[in-house]
């Protein structure tokens, strides 16, 4: 085969011009236009536990089944209260009786007696959905009937969900189970329909103590915003790089 | 090329051809990457309303207000104020459409979930007085001496 200077650099040119064209069909957009398309920049949901006020009432978990819908007399809860109790010897106590739904009022842990005088410290930490950005359960879903909204929190879809219970497994709080009822994965939505509608969660409404709150966090003025980049918060389980957004004051490091 | 090639790549087609019609109409119109992306945004875009359209169950306050403002500025008097009506006396639901009464919770363990004496240092809920519910007043309803909605001890009955 033969090839002179002119055929190639014909060749050339034709060869780059063809591979330029699919190129060519690419819109390219300025970061403006991307992070419009991407996320509604102007609202996204994120939660304070203040943990330092919760006395363990119960009212937020009673108030979560109600307003969701959640078989109360079942264990499962979209949201639920822990009890931990560190003792001299070092070992901690923790229990959730009925998720919390009717408050702490038993000194007893599990049926099990701790004498006053060994309780080094005891607290409550509520517990609820992380809204991650990085929502594992949202990854593992096989049939798209779990997803985040633009607003960052993460719904599922009753309709389109096949119970195949993944994403139960892959959240790493342990806040998603199987609803009782609809036979689907079921989740704190940090009241979806509420917030939607400018009302705050039934949870955060019914705590007498303000030990929750829910804010924007793409509002640099907003109470809760305000106090996660100015003051010391913490995240549950950063290691696993879920990115969660709820976050709480006061956290102990027996606090799994 | 020979007969027996053809006919199960004809089959073949066919199965995918099914496919796409099945899939056609029993996947919603809707659904597609919405949010942030394939991984975290695929879905039926639907679903968002429907979930926005939760019918509402705890009013707050404010709404108990419109219709018994003698017993919201009583409590919000009292050291009880921070506790919304619907802790209490239940959801409200469409009251006083239906219910059109709201069962109103008097039991002890509902006042325990605060005033049940428990060893929490290092919590506030230590700094609740609370009681030892096996000897104060065992089996008496605590609304029976103390006015919830007055919970000082001068407006104990």
């Amino acid at each position: 085969m033969k090839c002179s200077r002119r055929d190639l650099l014909t060749t050339a040119l034709k060869a780059t011009v063809a591979a330029a064209l699919p190129i060519a069909a690419f819109r390219f957009l300025s970061p403006a236009e991307v992070r419009a398309a991407v996320a509604d920049p102007a609202l996204r949901w994120g939660f304070l536990v203040d943990t330092e006020k919760c006395v363990g009432c119960g009212f937020c978990v009673k108030a979560c089944k109600l307003e969701n819908e959640v078989p109360y007399d079942t264990p499962v809860s979209r949201t639920w209260v822990e009890r931990y109790i560190v003792t001299r010897d070092g070992q901690t106590h923790i229990d959730s009786p009925m998720a919390g739904r009717d408050g702490f009022t038993d000194p007893k842990v599990r049926d099990e007696a701790v004498d006053p005088a060994e309780i080094t410290k005891s607290f409550f930490v509520p517990k609820l959905c992380n809204q991650c950005d990085n929502p594992a359960c949202v990854q593992v879903c096989p049939v798209g009937a779990t997803y985040q909204t633009k607003d960052g929190v993460v719904l599922v879809d009753r309709d389109w969900c096949i119970g195949c219970g993944y994403c139960i497994m892959a959240c790493p709080y342990g806040v998603r189970f199987f609803h009782p009822v609809y036979k689907v994965a079921e989740k704190c939505n940090f009241c979806y329909h509420r917030i939607s509608k400018g009302l705050k969660p039934a949870c955060v409404e019914a705590c007498p103590f303000e030990a929750r709150q829910i804010g924007n966090l793409k509002d640099p003025e907003d109470p809760v915003t305000r106090i996660v980049m100015t003051q010391r918060v913490a995240v549950l389980k950063d290691e696993y790089g879920t990115k969660p957004q709820v976050f709480y004051i006061g956290l102990d490091r027996n606090v799994r | 090329m020979k007969n027996h090639v053809w006919r199960p790549l004809y089959l073949v087609l066919g199965f995918i051809a099914l496919f796409l019609v099945i899939r056609h109409f029993l996947v919603p119109k809707d659904f597609g990457v919405h949010g942030k992306n394939f991984t975290y945004g695929f879905h039926r875009a639907g679903n968002i309303q429907e979930w926005q359209a939760v019918p509402i169950k705890y009013h707050g306050r404010e709404s108990c207000n419109e219709c018994h403002p003698e017993n919201v500025a009583a409590n919000a008097s009292s050291k009880h104020a921070p506790i919304q009506c619907e802790n209490c006396h239940g959801p409200a639901m469409n009251h006083p459409d239906s219910p059109e009464k709201l069962p109103i919770d008097t039991s002890r363990e509902l006042c325990l979930r605060c005033h049940g004496a428990l060893s929490t240092p290092g919590s506030q809920r230590s700094r609740i007085k609370g009681i030892a519910p096996d000897s104060h007043n065992p089996g008496t309803p605590c609304t029976d001496c103390h006015n919830p909605h007055k919970p000082d001890l001068e407006g104990i009955r």
